[in-house]
């Protein structure tokens, strides 16, 4: 390298250069057969980070347990535990460091074997790019796709192939091409946007430093060099301000400053926030630093900010940008990945931290679980260790977030058990499900009571669930018709109708199953607040999905119906011909055929279709409608 | 328009991001100053974390009383600059038994005197975090080491059991009688140590710097004689050598280099161009492959 010339003729020219280095945190993924380990330990050997002392020990280790022979095994540099090393395995995620002229390299190197979910989430939260090793002569395979999900899952958009082992399929070109197509087209599903494939042969050196002669076909940059070149635009930069108070700083009575570290966007004295979740505002007067006062603060940068105005601030807040500040909620979806050997349990407080928010969250029914290998979203009772599923949350107070998508550092949390005190379970927010009162909402004078006391009515859902052919549409239809005739306001949001246009773009899968049931219940939420009686009808065979559209309202505003209707029952009946067809296999996912009906278990009406009509079903609506003082006439 | 930081400026950032992660967090926390080169940059950072405030935690020296004369001279004034209160603990049974090198051997030395010591003191005081200066760099059982490392009542470390560590989230809480090693440093290597003395201007211990100096040679190590307590085999004449050191301890522990190197940059440039990694310089690693693990499963940072 040519560094070294500078080291030996002028060192302080060296010492400028290098101070101005910038920094990029990379993960590799791969088992020990694709070999991961070596190529670590030859990217650390070639940027000249092995000793001679080190050296000599690892030529005694290979040639004692090494298993390449007496040759060189690098992968020996890398087992760090006494333990593992004797058991041959890597239990935990190791980190490397290495650099080079242009930049500092810090690797978080995770093992591929049973704990791998837990560990590579961990090396991903921190990474901006993955380096993901396959075997030339494997190709793609499971664990590819497995490594390739957990890392757009945690929001990483460089994604390196390293297409390792050539050498033991001859540098092919074609076998190269192939798998890398297959790749590609994977990647993109999983709307990775930046991927680089390079052939390599991690034993031989070939493209991890240098471009190699024996791959003349491939055009592209050797991993060293594309590692030290991939532009990663740090979007955290591009974020609105957010700076969690981590510390109040009161030397004396005359100073106060909030400490603590910008985890995105950037601040100028005279600029204007809010701090959240108070609402308040004020505007910052300096940027106090040992060094002095700063003209600005950018993300990554840890400062104290002093206020013009006497607010009350403490750590938990949030400092943000007054012209787009975070979002304030209690109730969220997100996504968690578990990590501990007892499960998660429904119904159990854990404790939360976000930021340096603390709160004790409660997470309800899992909504869906994704299977990791096949990327499969299935329906899931509990979390058990290193799974990944989709849940709600219930705070017992409100946060600062923003969405784990839009800004990883005010959207990621953890979660503690407040027995053992261990980090249970890592999390990334989707969205809220109910937003904090008094903070984001658009004031208006005009609001849902003045809409519905000129109705001369209580607005309301009445959510009709049930299976298919179970008779919710004639019911809801019926219902409709009385209502109007008793002139009420309504509306009915009908499932096959909804999917013609609001939902025209969603499928069958679970996934799509919540997504429809989410935006139905958004909906309704919209038309509660105008004012009116909304009646909806559709299977909605989940509770948890069902639960979330029950939290979009007011707890009196939501009128659960259940269409009891045994599947034997509505089979025979098949209206629509859909039984026959899921019975044929014509069409999957089938609620009470191949996928689950969840029945209610708190029902505000429970209609027994054997035992009454449609027009009495609508009228034991109508009762329990009066009952409530939804009605009154 | 957007300002990239320099790999030096989003280390300090993170370690002033943990420290003040402990400083909300814990109930009693201390950092302990071993006066060498990355305590060093941990006090400097710590300063810096705080101001205007000092630091809101107190120095704890674990001494020997066989560390060199001029890291005694650097500790009481860099904690006075400081404005922090500094604790010095000398393990009274190791003073009782007149525990040292050269008649107990490392092994026993180090543990009694640092080992036992620093329990002893972290007990005495109750305190519940302890910063350290180590890295994960330094030695391969360090790579897989946690940033918040928690230490059952009897000190102990479980590697099999620690926490995951995400984004930037620190799980501080410990169980009863628990206390937790926390380390500031950990990304950090010994040319980001280095390089950020250079450029903040830290100051340092001159054993750093090469100088004349009376050293004998034992087992191809060069063993500075720093004060008359040296143990002199029979016709062993210490001699002058232009000698530095890459990494400080007791004296009769930590062994010297020949160098030419007498100011920071060319320390950096004879490291850059060495060929053997720093801890080679420390006689503790050389009991047995895997010996700091063993070590810190035991209490030893």
């Amino acid at each position: 390298m040519a560094s070294s010339d500078l080291i030996a003729t002028d060192i302080k020219g060296y010492l400028d250069a290098h101070a101005r280095k910038d920094f990029l945190r990379f993960i590799t993924c791969g088992s020990v057969d694709d070999g991961k380990s070596t190529l670590i330990g030859r990217l650390l050997h070639e940027s000249q980070l092995i000793f001679e002392d080190q050296l000599a020990a690892l030529e005694a280790d290979s040639k004692r347990v090494g298993t390449r022979g007496g040759e060189i095994d690098y992968a020996l540099l890398l087992d760090g535990l006494q333990a593992e090393r004797e058991q041959g395995i890597t239990i935990d995620v190791a980190y490397r460091f290495f650099s080079t002229d242009q930049r500092k390299f810090i690797v978080a190197d995770t093992p591929g074997h049973e704990q791998y979910t837990r560990n590579m989430v961990t090396g991903a939260s921190t990474a901006d790019l993955a380096v993901i090793l396959v075997d030339a002569r494997k190709g793609v395979l499971v664990q590819t796709r497995r490594h390739s999900y957990l890392a757009s899952l945690l929001g990483i958009r460089h994604v390196v192939l390293a297409v390792n082992k050539m050498d033991l399929v001859e540098y092919s070109e074609e076998r190269f091409r192939e798998i890398e197509a297959e790749y590609r087209g994977f990647a993109k599903g999983l709307g990775v946007e930046d991927v680089v494939c390079i052939p390599m042969s991690a034993v031989h050196g070939d493209n991890v430093v240098t471009v190699s002669e024996r791959t003349p076909w491939y055009q592209g940059p050797a991993l060293m060099e594309h590692l030290e070149s991939v532009e990663v635009t740090d979007a955290r930069q591009a974020t609105p301000f957010r700076l969690p108070v981590q510390w109040v700083n009161r030397p004396s009575a005359d100073f106060r400053g909030f400490s603590g570290t910008v985890m995105s966007g950037m601040v100028q004295p005279g600029d204007r926030v809010r701090i959240l979740p108070s609402g308040r505002e004020s505007t910052v007067t300096r940027i106090v630093t040992l060094e002095g006062d700063q003209p600005e603060a950018v993300a990554h940068q840890a400062v104290t900010l002093t206020l013009a105005d006497e607010v009350d601030v403490s750590r938990g807040d949030v400092l943000t940008a007054a012209q787009a500040p975070a979002s304030v909620a209690d109730q969220f979806e997100a996504t968690i990945v578990w990590m501990a050997e007892e499960p998660l349990l429904r119904g159990r407080g854990y404790l939360m931290k976000i930021g340096t928010a603390r709160a004790t969250a409660t997470v309800s029914p899992v909504k869906y679980q994704v299977n990791v290998n096949t990327l499969e979203q299935q329906p899931a009772e509990r979390l058990e260790l290193n799974e990944v599923g989709v849940c709600e949350l219930e705070l017992d107070r409100a946060i600062p977030f923003d969405r784990y998508d839009e800004n990883p550092e005010m959207g990621s949390f953890i979660l503690i058990d407040p027995i053992s005190n261990d980090t249970v379970g890592a999390g990334m927010l989707r969205f809220a499900l109910r937003r904090a009162e008094n903070v984001h909402w658009q004031a208006v004078d005009i609001d849902k009571q003045s809409r519905s006391d000129l109705k001369g009515q209580q607005p309301c859902i009445v959510w009709l669930t049930g299976l298919s052919g179970s008779g919710k549409s004639t019911i809801a239809n019926l219902l409709e018709r009385k209502l109007y005739a008793l002139g009420r306001h309504t509306y009915l949001l009908d499932g096959d109708n909804v999917r013609h246009g609001l939902n025209k773009d969603l499928g069958f899968t679970a996934q799509d199953r919540v997504e429809n049931i989410r935006r139905i219940g958004e909906v309704a939420a919209l038309m509660v607040d105008a004012g009116l009686i909304v009646i909806t009808s559709f299977i909605s065979p989940f509770r948890a999905e069902r639960r979330m559209a029950r939290s979009l309202v007011n707890e009196e505003e939501f009128v659960e119906v259940f269409v009891d209707t045994p599947v034997e029952v509505a089979e025979e009946r098949d209206t629509k011909g859909l039984y026959a067809k899921a019975r044929r296999g014509e069409i999957t996912n089938f609620t009470g055929i191949d996928s689950p009906y969840e029945p209610p278990e708190h029902a505000e009406v429970h209609i027994e279709t054997t035992r009454l009509t449609a027009e009495e079903a609508a009228d034991a609506i109508i009762a329990s409608l009066r009952e409530r003082g939804i009605i009154r006439v | 328009m957007s300002t990239i930081l320099t790999h030096l400026q989003r280390l300090e950032a993170e370690s002033i991001h943990i420290m003040r992660e402990v400083a909300a967090e814990a109930e009693r926390p201390v950092m302990l100053y071993s006066i060498g080169k990355d305590s060093s940059v941990m006090l400097h950072i710590a300063q810096k974390a705080f101001y205007p405030s000092p630091p809101p935690f107190p120095l704890l020296h674990v001494d020997t009383t066989w560390k060199f004369r001029e890291m005694y001279e650097l500790r009481d004034r860099m904690a006075a600059e400081a404005g922090m209160e500094l604790l010095v603990h000398i393990n009274p049974e190791a003073q009782e038994m007149g525990i040292n090198p050269f008649t107990h051997g490392s092994a026993v030395h180090t543990d009694i005197w640092k080992t036992q010591g620093l329990i002893q003191a972290l007990d005495k005081h109750k305190f519940d975090v302890a910063f350290g200066g180590a890295r994960r760099d330094e030695e391969k059982s360090r790579a897989k080491e946690r940033v918040f490392s928690f230490r059952n009542a009897q000190h102990r470390w479980d590697p099999k059991n620690q926490r995951p560590e995400l984004w930037s989230l620190y799980n501080t809480r410990k169980n009863h009688g628990e206390s937790i090693r926390v380390f500031p440093l950990s990304n950090w290597t010994e040319l980001d140590v280095w390089q950020y003395i250079y450029l903040e201007q830290i100051p340092m211990v001159p054993l750093y710097l090469a100088k004349e100096r009376p050293v004998v040679e034992r087992d191809g190590t060069l063993i500075m004689v720093d004060d008359d307590r040296m143990d002199l085999a029979e016709g062993e004449e210490p001699q002058m050598r232009k000698v530095r050191f890459r990494t400080l301890g007791c004296y009769p522990l930590t062994g010297a280099i020949e160098s030419e190197a007498e100011t920071l940059p060319e320390v950096i440039q004879e490291m850059l161009l060495a060929k053997t990694s720093e801890r080679q310089g420390r006689v503790i690693d050389f009991d047995s492959s895997g010996s700091m693990e063993k070590k810190k499963q035991q209490g030893y940072f």
